[in-house]
């Protein structure tokens, strides 16, 4: 075995240590702090709960909290679409490799860029609403980021576009590892696609899938401000703001107000653990049946 | 016959049903590459020629639009600022981890796996949390608009998932390649250095790769932390293109298509690497 000191360890770890304290260990702290403060430039008057009352009232994050909920809707999407086409995928047609590449390039494209190109393509007279004039669905040639009524299904679209990928992947890497005489198996004993899928390919991807929706889940909750920032401000109106929008508004923008900003960060810290943890506890659970 | 083979063999079912599965794939694949591509060829159109031909192909090249991107805003400044920023935390995130890592993985100590796991779970915290009291820090400090200060909060956010990665892949370094070192008289940071860093050169690749291309495409902290228009990173500046050239899309165009450029080329390389990290956390399962 190695020999060392008892010191030398904590030696290697100070550094990440020091680190990891200024940026998470000092503001998550000072966040709870400043959420119950009046701030004026660095800190303020003690004032309770009053920004926490503040934040639940005020009716632009009421409508933040309904976007990113209603962005939950992507979870299934994105689950079900990783799952067709992994296994798609893992059937290994002609040009497997090409359609990976192709499938995962999206998710490393940033996302103001594909933000900015999208605002483009969806416009009034865009290349999709040229596509779908073309094939002679004109009914269906809509503003899509222009009206208020479906410009945050179209963001949602555009966030299942970029983040499609990392599940095809995802699902099909853990395929790979899946063992051949299962599918042999399945194939003697006359199984068709769509039982394959369920009885077997199903089955073998659930921890993979449950962390796939896990992510999703945090980062439709708490990893949008991209997308919306440079697609549509939160815009027309307030029909695609959400609560990390809404937070930076706070610090930045408009009428600054940090402690505001900083109860609907707690609430939003609170949120996300609560999830995780109750999340971590059900995989638990099901993990102590098998 | 090859793995790939017996599993195309065993199941590729009737010929109808293998048609309709290539066309489902096709389709997802055009979907996927579609704005990209209309972003490639838009940047090559000039602006009539885009007008009149939105969506096919560039009937001449041209390239002035990539000079006039280049041009417009400070364009080369931020690309220098976005390199710099990014070599930078990359560098700081790696070694740290690297230590830390090492630590975790060939020197525990009592508590020392409850402080990874504790590292590890800071993954999940959203960046938007620490922004408010950070804001505050960075002007009292006077660290707003400044390379070490973004640096030192890009280091911080990557480090979690950059532990994770390391120490796991340290774990299944095996100890006998250690003993000769051992027998030779190394000291640990000796056996660190000249065995596992070594070792560790396709985990450090992918590792590398992650957080550069992470740090390449943030915006939030970006747009925060580094207020002053000389001091911003090409992802916040190409944001402000769209209010001065709305008007200009092929120049729009060229300045995204060189943005994206640099982390293309590098997934077009290294493709492999990109794919394990990404889906790193998860496979093991």
């Amino acid at each position: 075995m190695l020999k060392y000191k008892w010191w030398q360890p904590l030696l290697y770890l100070t550094p990440m240590g020091l680190v990891l304290l200024f940026v998470y260990g000092y503001p998550l702290v000072r966040v709870f702090d400043f959420s119950m403060r009046r701030i004026r430039g660095a800190s303020g008057p003690f004032i309770g709960f009053d920004n926490f009352r503040f934040v639940l009232r005020n009716p632009v994050f009421h409508d933040a909290v309904r976007h990113n909920l209603f962005f939950m809707i992507g979870v299934p999407v994105l689950v079900l679409l990783a799952l067709i086409f992994s296994s798609l995928l893992f059937e290994q047609p002609r040009g497997w490799k090409f359609y990976r590449f192709s499938l995962f390039l999206p998710y490393i494209l940033a996302v103001p860029v594909v933000g900015f190109v999208f605002s483009y393509l969806l416009t009034l007279n865009g290349a999709l609403n040229g596509i779908l004039r073309f094939l002679g669905l004109d009914f269906l040639a809509l503003d899509w980021l222009g009206s208020p009524k479906i410009a945050l299904k179209s963001v949602l679209a555009i966030i299942i576009w970029k983040e499609m990928g990392f599940g095809i992947v995802l699902f099909f890497a853990r395929l790979m590892s899946v063992s051949e005489e299962i599918y042999d198996a399945a194939k003697i004993d006359g199984a068709n696609w769509w039982q394959t899928l369920w009885y077997i390919t199903i089955p073998q991807l659930k921890v993979v899938i449950e962390f796939f929706a896990i992510i999703t889940i945090i980062n439709l909750l708490s990893w949008v401000f991209a997308y919306v920032y440079v697609i549509s401000k939160g815009g027309p109106g307030t029909s695609t703001q959400v609560i990390e929008l809404w937070i930076y508004n706070k610090v930045a923008h408009g009428a600054p107000n940090p402690g505001m900003g900083a109860a609907a960060s707690v609430i939003l810290f609170l949120v996300t653990m609560v999830l995780i943890f109750t999340l971590l506890r059900l995989r638990l659970r099901v993990g102590d049946e098998e | 016959m090859n793995q790939g083979e017996k599993r195309r063999a065993a199941r590729i079912g009737q010929p109808a049903q293998r048609l309709v599965k290539q066309a489902l794939l096709v389709l997802i694949t055009l979907i996927a590459l579609y704005p990209v591509y209309w972003m490639v060829v838009t940047a090559f159109k000039s602006q009539p020629d885009y007008l009149f031909n939105k969506y096919g192909f560039p009937h001449s090249f041209h390239l002035e639009n990539f000079i006039k991107a280049m041009r417009s805003g400070r364009f080369i400044r931020w690309f220098l600022n976005s390199i710099i920023i990014t070599t930078g935390a990359t560098f700081a995130t790696t070694v740290i981890a690297s230590f830390a890592a090492f630590a975790f993985s060939k020197m525990p100590f009592k508590g020392s796996n409850t402080i990874l796991n504790f590292v590890i779970s800071l993954m999940v915290i959203p960046p938007v949390v620490m922004i408010v009291p950070l804001f505050i820090l960075y002007a009292q400090l006077k660290m707003s608009s400044t390379y070490h200060g973004i640096i030192i909060l890009y280091t911080g956010l990557t480090i979690p998932f950059s532990v994770y990665l390391l120490t796991n892949f340290f774990k299944t370094v095996p100890h006998d390649i250690v003993e000769s070192a051992l027998i030779d008289g190394c000291s640990p940071f000796g056996i660190m250095l000249r065995i596992y860093i070594p070792l560790s050169a396709p985990a450090l690749v992918t590792l590398i790769i992650v957080n550069a291309l992470w740090m390449w495409n943030e915006l939030l902290l970006a747009l925060v932390f580094l207020p002053k228009d000389e001091m911003r990173t090409l992802m916040v500046g190409i944001t402000a293109f769209r209010s001065k050239l709305n008007l200009d899309i092929p120049v729009t165009m060229a300045g995204l298509f060189l943005t994206t450029l640099p982390m293309v080329v590098l997934y077009i390389i290294f493709q492999r690497f990109f794919i394990r990290g990404l889906t790193a956390g998860a496979t093991k399962g």
